[in-house]
């Protein structure tokens, strides 16, 4: 299907564009007052969105049929590392500038810093084993099963968000809900394999 | 090797040399603002253009030796919830925002209450510029030029009774023109209080301006407190009440979150936000993070009045 061929670099494209955007801010002066502020928002803001994908391709796939989406998980994951990695570098050297012992500091006592940098953590074994290779190396079931990390990783990136809000938590509530609908969707889906397996009796797990 | 015949070409047709050499002067000129207005950059107005400017404003009254924050900074970049969450809100929220007529009511425990006309109010003092910092509790600091009077000099003219010991602000509660009330993310209106002593500390101003010009909407207008040696949402923004009080007052801020924001806020390096430090401030327009002073930098002329006070106690 051609569809599917344009698909990858298409989202490749677009999903390149929130740095493309802070980039020409950066270079024609346009971030606002305070464009460090700027950045590590935008940064943060685009991990959680690109981790909400990631973990809406399959539930679209149930809903759509079209199973070629499958082919930009992977991107769409990857992506989220990216934005993740940038907003960590964006605090450890223009917020902090290196400053070791303040950032020390700051992930012991900070919870929401705490939680944010967790949540990078739980994104880094997934970032490593996502080549096709790691996938083999670590056969299907067990690639999958540390997969689920994701799952964590995103709540507590929500949280990170949720706890650095001074006042109005309906932004980190709205990705809070669409998450849990995310995991929802895919607990009834499982639930609801389980039960049919079980009537045709062969026992067997599917997920 | 296939090399296809040059295609003819009028003279007419030929740029001319000059104008040739020049090319990357107009891609430029034509670039940078079709990209910006691609990105949905706007270029900034001229500062302050068509800002009414303040006549006979005493100069530098209070002064400090602190580069100034661009005019565009501080009018662009703000927390006033009344027009939105988002620092470039108050800004873009505010353009219609009514300030004429405008009334003050005092009240409470004081001998001449009333409601009085702002202009009634301004009048009778001298307007002084005094170029404070001001440090928000986000950690962001600026230095801005206000425009204003002591608010000593309004406190005497009305008189409190002796038995007034703090005095309440009020903000303007008005949804239809503050479209951040209709969010019930703070009680509205605004609340904001202070001791007696410290709203009659010299440095304390009640501001109509800033950089020698009228307070812009999306900064406080008509008249905003200045305190500069707390937190910036303590420097209460287009005031509709102050009225004096024997009770402590209960802030906005306190009654929202009581173990994050206490009554007195006076910033102070070495009692952290729970939730983050603020040991360090970024200057607006500067890279590296710079320490936060004690008092916001005047301890010398402000400590005194918490001599005694255990000021992690009162936040």
């Amino acid at each position: 299907m051609r569809g599917a061929r344009l698909l990858k670099p298409l989202v490749f494209i677009v999903s390149v564009g929130p740095l493309a955007y802070l980039a020409l801010g950066a270079l024609l002066g346009r971030l606002g007052a305070n464009p460090i502020e700027t950045i590590t928002r935008s940064t943060g803001t685009w991990t959680l969105r690109f981790m909400l994908l990631a973990l809406a391709v399959t539930p679209a796939r149930w809903l759509s049929g079209w199973n070629d989406l499958i082919r930009v998980r992977r991107m769409l994951g990857l992506f989220a590392f990216f934005y993740g990695s940038l907003h960590l570098v964006t605090y450890v050297w223009l917020d902090q500038f290196f400053d070791w012992a303040a950032i020390a500091k700051d992930v012991a006592k900070r919870p929401f810093i705490t939680a944010g940098f967790t949540a990078y953590l739980l994104l880094v074994p997934l970032a490593v084993t996502s080549t096709a290779g790691m996938i083999r190396r670590l056969g299907g079931r067990r690639w999958r099963r540390l997969h689920r990390l994701a799952y964590a990783s995103a709540a507590i990136g929500i949280v990170h968000y949720w706890w650095l809000v001074k006042l109005d938590t309906r932004p980190p509530r709205n990705y809070a809900l669409l998450l849990a609908v995310l995991l929802l969707a895919r607990v009834w889906v499982f639930w609801q394999r389980r039960r049919s397996g079980s009537r045709a009796s062969s026992g067997a797990l599917v997920c | 090797m296939l090399i296809k015949p040059a295609p003819d070409i009028r003279s007419s047709e030929i740029t001319d040399e000059k104008l040739y050499l020049r090319r990357r002067e107009f891609m430029k000129a034509a670039a940078v603002p079709a990209v910006a207005a691609l990105a949905g950059f706007t270029p900034g107005l001229a500062a302050g253009a068509g800002q009414e400017a303040l006549p006979n404003v005493r100069k530098g009254v209070v002064t400090i030796d602190e580069a100034w924050t661009p005019w565009d900074d501080v009018t662009t970049y703000n927390n006033f919830y009344e027009f939105g969450m988002d620092k470039g809100d108050p800004a873009r929220n505010s353009k219609k925002f009514r300030t004429k007529p405008w009334t003050v009511k005092i009240d409470g425990l004081v001998k001449k209450p009333g409601d009085y006309q702002l202009e009634d109010l301004v009048a009778p003092h001298a307007l002084e510029e005094r170029v404070y910092r001001l440090r928000c509790v986000e950690a962001w600091s600026m230095v801005v030029p206000w425009v204003g009077f002591p608010l000593r000099d309004l406190i005497r003219r009305v008189e409190p009774q002796g038995s007034a010991k703090f005095i309440e602000f009020a903000t303007l509660h008005d949804p239809r023109q503050m479209p951040g009330q209709r969010l019930d993310v703070l009680e509205w209106p605004y609340l904001e209080g202070l001791r007696l002593d410290e709203a009659m500390h010299p440095l304390t101003i009640l501001a109509s301006g800033l950089y020698g010009k009228a307070l812009p909407n999306q900064n406080g207008a008509p008249l905003r407190l200045v305190v500069p040696w707390k937190y910036g949402f303590k420097s209460i923004k287009s005031i509709v009440r102050i009225r004096f009080t024997a009770a402590q007052p209960v802030s906005s801020w306190q009654a929202s979150a009581p173990q994050e924001y206490g009554f007195y806020s006076n910033v102070n390096p070495d009692v952290d936000h729970p939730r983050w430090s603020q040991a360090r401030e970024r200057r607006i327009g500067e890279f590296f993070k710079r320490k936060t002073l004690m008092f916001n930098g005047y301890a010398d002329q402000v400590a005194g009045l918490y001599a005694g006070m255990d000021l992690k106690k009162f936040y």
